[in-house]
């Protein structure tokens, strides 16, 4: 009852952006190349939802991988660099210097260091976005630990890495999931902007690209529809998760 | 075997720089094998910062601290004593069992052993039925009992505790008062007990003991002997007296017989 009477307003909302981007079109007569109708994106979306779902498992597939080897190299890192003062101070501003490159530009190098047929170069990109907002984050928590933790840590004789796997890793996991959050609607950008520059062509970015290139619009809509899909997709199974991982959170509010 | 000595302690933070403070100055303490003994005085008096020693949680500048007739860093290693502080300081992905387990498992305890101990330590607390909650669905003065709990799980011979009972209102701190000394009672646990609250000091201790500031060190110590430590307790004629004698103490008025309390300090 209470979930229909949450989700009913940003229904109603957006069932009415729909209805006037299609008033919009029609009306303003304008040309598809500019903006194609709802309606004749909902026509390609039925007549190709086959090859849409392939391209998004492709894609998906990747996203996936480079999520799950972007973030559990981000754990172990962000694990070694809390616990060694060196490596934290090292770490950090390295972080940031991968940051700013704009990785999505690796894209066509990395394609060509691997065969065209391998799906290693686009997992690898995704898994290089995926890595730093999970690390800072996750980086941030582990250093943020309650000093009467910290106190009574010491009154019971705990090791650092006993410290780390008790109170350090458990404490921080609200701030790993913030960085899951954005990294999981990262990886599918990712993934998907990949393929714009070259590689293997069975994902979605491939059948946007060349259903713009042959000016067929509202089919490209189409498959931009599927990615919007699939990024949703991941960043709901990543709420999921967090429910699941951290059930004394789930209890407050239940 | 006496619970703690403290001898002859001094504790001075940041030596040796221009913000050089002499927190403890010489400070001498005895607390006998059973005795709860309450340490009260002014901010910045330096009483949790004995506390902290005592705890091995800091060093001393000069001086030593021995617990249970070891030396306070072996004492603290092994466990000789339970710590609770003014934050409960729970560990909010535990439940409460799990909380109160924690001190057993970094022993080394097996599962079944340490499960025994948690549940006996909740019911000695009186929160048995709230074992699979989680802290952030208890209130304060619940999740202050939890930590108790936890001090106690190990069984330590002493029990540290700084201003435990600081956050709570009234009402739920006389009775978690009364429900510690019955563990204290019962455990037959010696205790070191921090407290700014004079009417705390004198109904828990068997002896208060007075500090004041700059330099921290300790001015008087005064014994209490009541009839009762229950509500008949807290109306007797010496619990006042007890009062008014360590009031006097904290402002500096020389303790002993009420006679020459009029006496400038």
């Amino acid at each position: 009852m209470r979930t229909t009477k949450r989700a009913l307003p940003p229904l109603i909302f957006g069932f009415l952006a729909l209805g006037l981007w299609e008033v919009f079109v029609t009306l303003g007569r304008v040309a598809p190349f500019i903006l194609p109708a709802p309606s004749a994106i909902g026509a390609q979306i039925a007549e190709q939802w086959r090859n849409i779902g392939n391209a998004a498992l492709a894609s998906g597939a990747n996203a996936l991988a480079g999520l799950i080897g972007g973030t559990l190299l981000a754990v172990f890192a962000a694990l070694a660099a809390s616990r060694f003062r060196f490596l934290g101070e090292v770490a950090v501003p390295l972080a940031a210097l991968i940051n700013a490159l704009p990785i999505i530009a690796l894209a066509p190098i990395l394609n060509n260091m691997f065969e065209s047929t391998s799906s290693v170069p686009r997992r690898l990109v995704t898994g290089i976005v995926v890595f730093f907002p999970v690390f800072l984050n996750l980086l941030r928590g582990l250093r943020e630990v309650d000093p009467v933790h910290q106190e009574l840590m010491r009154t019971y004789a705990a090791s650092g890495w006993t410290f780390a796997a008790k109170v350090r890793l458990p404490g921080a996991l609200p701030h790993l999931f913030t960085g899951l959050r954005q990294a999981s609607s990262l990886a599918v950008i990712a993934a998907v902007v990949a393929e714009y520059f070259g590689g293997l062509q069975d994902g979605l970015g491939a059948r946007i690209t060349s259903a713009a290139a042959f000016t067929a619009y509202s089919r490209a809509w189409a498959f931009v529809a599927g990615a919007c899909l699939l990024g949703l997709t991941f960043y709901l199974v990543t709420l999921l998760l967090e429910r699941v991982a951290m059930p004394w959170k789930q209890r407050l509010i239940g | 075997m006496t619970a703690v000595v403290v001898d002859k302690l001094t504790k001075v933070f940041n030596q040796g720089r221009p913000d050089e403070v002499l927190a403890l100055a010489d400070v001498d303490l005895t607390v006998g094998d059973g005795e709860f003994v309450s340490l009260i005085g002014p901010s910045g008096c330096g009483k949790s910062t004995l506390l902290r020693l005592i705890a091995d949680l800091i060093g001393p500048t000069t001086g030593t601290v021995t617990v249970a007739g070891l030396p306070a860093a072996q004492a603290r290693r092994e466990q000789e004593y339970g710590i609770a502080f003014q934050q409960a300081g729970l560990f909010e992905w535990r439940t409460v069992r799990r909380n109160v387990e924690l001190p057993l498992e970094l022993r080394g305890a097996g599962k079944a052993e340490r499960r025994a101990k948690a549940e006996q330590m909740l019911e000695l607390v009186g929160l048995s039925d709230f074992a699979g909650h989680y802290p952030g669905q208890l209130s304060g003065g619940m999740q202050q009992r939890v930590a108790i709990a936890r001090a106690l799980a190990v069984q330590p011979p002493l029990l540290l505790m700084d201003e435990p009972f600081g956050a709570l209102d009234e009402m739920t701190r006389e009775r978690l008062q009364s429900e510690l000394l019955g563990i204290c009672a019962k455990t037959r646990t010696s205790t070191v007990f921090v407290t700014h609250s004079i009417s705390e000091a004198v109904f828990l201790a068997d002896r208060v003991v007075v500090m004041s500031a700059r330099p921290g060190r300790i001015t008087a110590s005064i014994e209490v002997e009541l009839p009762s430590r229950d509500e008949a307790g807290r109306q007797a004629p010496v619990y006042f007296d007890k009062i008014t004698e360590v009031r006097q103490a904290l402002r500096g008025i020389s303790t002993g017989p009420r006679a020459d309390s009029r006496a400038e300090a």
